[in-house]
């Protein structure tokens, strides 16, 4: 069977495995669309962080102000169920775009720690903030609209609404990253005085970035209000301890700067965290600190890190004494496609 | 901005809130030198930082329920957050000091949400404090009020700033660690054993910062949550000093402590913590469009 | 011939250091002309200023007529000037190919064309050729963090060629090459000057390699320009051995 043929066959397994789910185990449907969640999260900010080299601690931002944005239209837009969420998850996504390109004319030309530490302030900020304004309901949040459909469909559409977001945000970032955006971000991730030097537009293509992001996490934030029913502005909205680290954490363990690495890493670490939180309890937030330790300090490069430096060959990374074509190339770009 | 008009009405209340500023914004620049120290010495950033700081009123506040002394509670915070800050150097630090600063940020952020969450589920979340009742003075017909105890916690915070500048500058220890600051692999060379020295400085970081919590405790409140605001004001204040000039600290110290008084006021108590993160991105942006204009690159 | 390069009375110090004072130069279009002195004399200072990688303090610096004095990095590279460096920088992440295919003149990108994202296929054929010019085809499809020293070398010239520049200065290219590429590494700078019509700025410490591949040479001594003229006049200027030896 040909390459093509087996990753085509590849994605149509998973596809029909995540389609097929929902019924299969139907009490399951809502942690299931927290998998979609987190690994949007997790692809999010790797696109940033593994691609860029601009680690977010403060992405949360984004999905706090999709989360809002909807709930507000919901509220206030006087339309129907549907149009309200949808117009909602749009405004959600489009405000999240605007203000992150807002936000990049400043912050984006920080480097290394003070972006780390600049988007950790915004972060917190933005969720301290969001505590005393009283036209979100301040300290009390608010909460979506009921679900109008019959009892138990709910959880079903909410499902493969997610699924939809993670297949289609997981489309663009493949599509981004086999092309010159992808070499683009790499290159300014490796060495940006480098590229500058070499003449590219680094700020055009980061603030890009950046706005791609926080499009996609304005939308979940958007469709994961309406899942959770109630947005309270520190611990749902703007949920730094938990969903802003979690970003990091999953992409970090999952591999950064490759496609399927946050995937990977949201898929293991959302099955534990469900673990721990059977068994840990409150304890299981002081277990996700010294996890993020652990990784950090002993398994850096993650599960496809360690893949690619144990056999490279894999990700297309080999010596081809074939001598160049005249008129043709033997080099296609996607080594990256294939991770 | 009705708070505003207060201000300009009432000039003696700017009294308050300027004097209440000054005072805790020593203990800011307290915490705040220490986190240039780790910075300087070992090019790790600390987001711990403000964890320690919490652990150390934790520490006070448990003394002081054991019957001790408020004032004995500071070098006993001392002391035992030195035994933390060297024990986790030896464990976890050490690994990341020669890697790229960003895994150190990401350490110390695992680290941070670790202490903080270990503090909620051991201590609870509730508001605690040391009694440290020593009485008040009036001025101004009673308009102002200083509390003793906020006056003592200034005081000490200044002498432990320069107890801390007398050993960096006259014990062969601090000799070392400010001879490994400026060069690493030269110290190395000239017999400095720097990982001692490393991890000499993170505990007398950690010391540093416990002992500001104890005075935080004493005069104010801790709670588990208290730790980021505190790393994010020592990073301010850092940013905005320079690593190396011990009065430019203690001045953008008051000054933060200051403008955070008054910002709570104007904008109100609960917008007082978005301030603070607020301005955080205020400066760093203000700083890097300032350094572009001189063409410099922000390192 | 015209001048591509006019340099003059540039002056940069840092603190009370002055790197370079009152310096003066002119590279005439299509040669290869030589920088050498003594460390510490102020070349790389001079390289910076004149790619905009920081202002001078005074002084004008034209490229192929215009002022860039004022201008920064991006600018003035995308004019077709560019410039490696002295510790070698490429994109240790990717592989060389990509390296290449990334380094191709950046046109003035709108930022809806970003996203136009397909890599033209003639691209991709000329990074593999110039891959080859510089002997790493075999190794394209390896992380360019995984070569050698001098295999980096290697591809940040060639990524420098894929830029199709008018100018490259380069800061010491034969640096910790074994010695015995170097020559394949002149040669391969002079077909670059000959065939592509590239003229080149080459700071050098190598003798041997600056005297038989530069047309023209200055010499700087503690920021000031010391001598110039054609390579024999150079190695016989007693000025600039005494510059060299006096040191010690």
């Amino acid at each position: 069977m040909s390459r093509t043929a087996a990753r085509l066959l590849g994605y149509g397994v998973l596809v029909g495995v995540a389609l097929a789910a929902p019924a299969v185990l139907p009490d399951y449907r809502t942690q299931m669309s927290f998998l979609w969640l987190m690994i949007v999260f997790a692809l999010t900010w790797d696109l940033l962080g593994g691609q860029m080299g601009y680690n977010s601690f403060g992405n949360v931002f984004f999905f706090g102000i999709g989360m809002y944005a909807c709930a507000v239209i919901q509220r206030d837009a006087g339309l129907g169920y549907y149009t309200g969420l949808f117009v909602g998850a749009g405004a959600g996504g489009l405000l999240s775009l605007a203000l992150a390109g807002v936000l990049g004319s400043g912050l984006l030309g920080l480097r290394g720690h003070y972006f780390a530490i600049a988007t950790l302030g915004l972060g917190i900020a933005a969720g301290e903030f969001a505590s005393g304004w009283d036209y979100i309901g301040a300290g009390s949040g608010m909460v979506t609209p009921l679900y109008p459909g019959e009892a138990g469909t709910r959880e079903g559409f909410f499902y493969f609404l997610m699924f939809g977001l993670t297949v289609a945000t997981f489309l663009v970032l493949r599509w981004l990253y086999s092309g010159r955006f992808g070499l683009a971000i790499n290159a300014i991730r490796d060495d940006e005085d480098k590229a500058e030097a070499m003449g590219m537009h680094t700020t055009v293509y980061k603030t890009a970035a950046w706005c791609t992001s926080a499009f996609f996490l304005g939308i979940s934030g958007a469709f994961a209000g309406n899942i959770i029913g109630f947005i309270d502005p520190r611990d749902v909205a703007f949920a730094g301890p938990t969903f802003g680290v979690w970003m990091v954490l999953m992409a970090i363990l999952g591999g950064k700067g490759t496609l399927w690495g946050p995937v990977i890493g949201a898929t293991v670490f959302h099955i534990t965290q469900e673990l721990f939180w059977t068994y840990l309890l409150g304890w299981q937030r002081v277990a996700l600190g010294l996890l993020i330790v652990l990784i950090v300090v002993f398994f850096p490069v993650g599960i496809l890190g360690y893949v690619r430096e144990r056999w490279p060959e894999l990700f297309g990374h080999r010596v081809d004494e074939s001598t160049p074509q005249r008129g043709g190339s033997t080099s296609s770009a996607p080594a990256k496609e294939d991770a | 901005m009705d708070n505003l008009s207060i201000l300009f009405d009432a000039p003696v209340l700017s009294v308050q809130l300027l004097l209440d500023g000054l005072l805790i914004g020593a203990i800011f620049a307290l915490a705040a030198y220490g986190m240039a120290l780790v910075w300087g010495v070992m090019n790790v950033i600390n987001i711990a930082q403000g964890e320690f700081v919490m652990l150390g009123g934790y520490v006070a506040f448990f003394t002081y329920q054991a019957g001790v002394h408020p004032l004995l509670a500071v070098p006993a915070a001392a002391v035992l957050l030195y035994i933390l800050g060297w024990l986790l150097y030896r464990t976890i630090i050490f690994r990341v000091v020669d890697r790229d600063l960003f895994i150190s940020i990401l350490a110390t952020f695992g680290l941070s949400i670790l202490l903080q969450q270990l503090a909620n589920e051991l201590f609870g979340a509730d508001v605690r404090t040391v009694s440290g009742e020593l009485g008040t003075t009036f001025l101004f017909d009673g308009m102002v009020t200083v509390a003793h105890i906020k006056l003592l916690t200034f005081a000490l915070a200044l002498i432990l700033g320069g107890l801390l500048l007398m050993f960096l500058r006259r014990s062969r220890m601090g000799q070392a660690i400010r001879a490994t600051a400026q060069n690493a692999r030269a110290a190395r060379i000239m017999g400095v054993d720097t990982d001692r020295v490393y991890a000499v400085t993170f505990g007398l970081n950690a010391a540093i910062c416990g002992a500001a919590g104890a005075l935080v405790a004493m005069t104010w409140f801790i709670h588990p949550y208290l730790g980021l605001p505190y790393t994010i004001r020592s990073f301010m204040i850092v940013i905005v000093a320079g690593l190396g000039n011990v009065i430019a600290v203690l001045g953008a110290g008051m000054g933060l402590g200051v403008a955070e008084n008054f910002a709570g006021f104007v904008f109100g108590a609960e917008y007082q913590a978005a301030f603070v993160f607020a301005l955080l991105v205020v400066i760093l942006v203000w700083r890097r469009f300032s350094l572009a204009r001189h063409r410099k690159y922000l390192k | 011939m015209s001048v591509i390069l006019e340099v003059r009375k540039v002056n940069k110090a840092f603190g009370g250091l002055v790197a370079n004072a009152d310096v003066s130069l002119d590279v005439e279009e299509g040669r290869i002309v030589g920088l050498i002195g003594p460390n510490g004399s102020g070349k790389t200072t001079l390289f910076n200023s004149i790619v905009g990688y920081h202002p001078v303090d005074s002084g004008s610096v034209r490229f192929r007529g215009q002022e860039i004095s004022d201008m920064r990095v991006p600018q003035v590279a995308r004019l077709g000037m560019l410039r490696t460096f002295q510790q070698t920088r490429i994109y240790g992440g990717m592989t060389c190919v990509q390296n290449m295919q990334i380094s191709t003149r950046q046109a003035n990108v709108k930022p809806w064309q970003v996203m136009f994202n397909k890599i033209p296929r003639q691209d991709t054929e000329r990074a593999e050729a110039l891959l080859e010019f510089v002997g790493l085809h075999a190794k394209r499809f390896l992380r360019a963090g995984d070569l050698s020293f001098g295999q980096q070398k290697l591809l940040e010239f060639a990524m420098a060629l894929m830029s199709e520049p008018k100018m490259l200065l380069l800061d010491e290219p034969t640096a910790g090459i074994n010695p015995t590429l170097i020559n394949g590494l002149m040669d391969r700078l002079q077909r670059v000057n000959r065939e592509l019509g590239v003229t080149l700025l080459v700071i050098e410490h190598n003798m041997r390699v600056i005297m038989n591949l530069a047309e023209y040479i200055y010499c700087l001594a503690h920021g000031e320009l010391l001598a110039q003229g054609r390579p024999e006049e150079i190695r016989n200027d007693q000025r600039v051995i005494d510059a060299y030896l006096g040191e010690h």
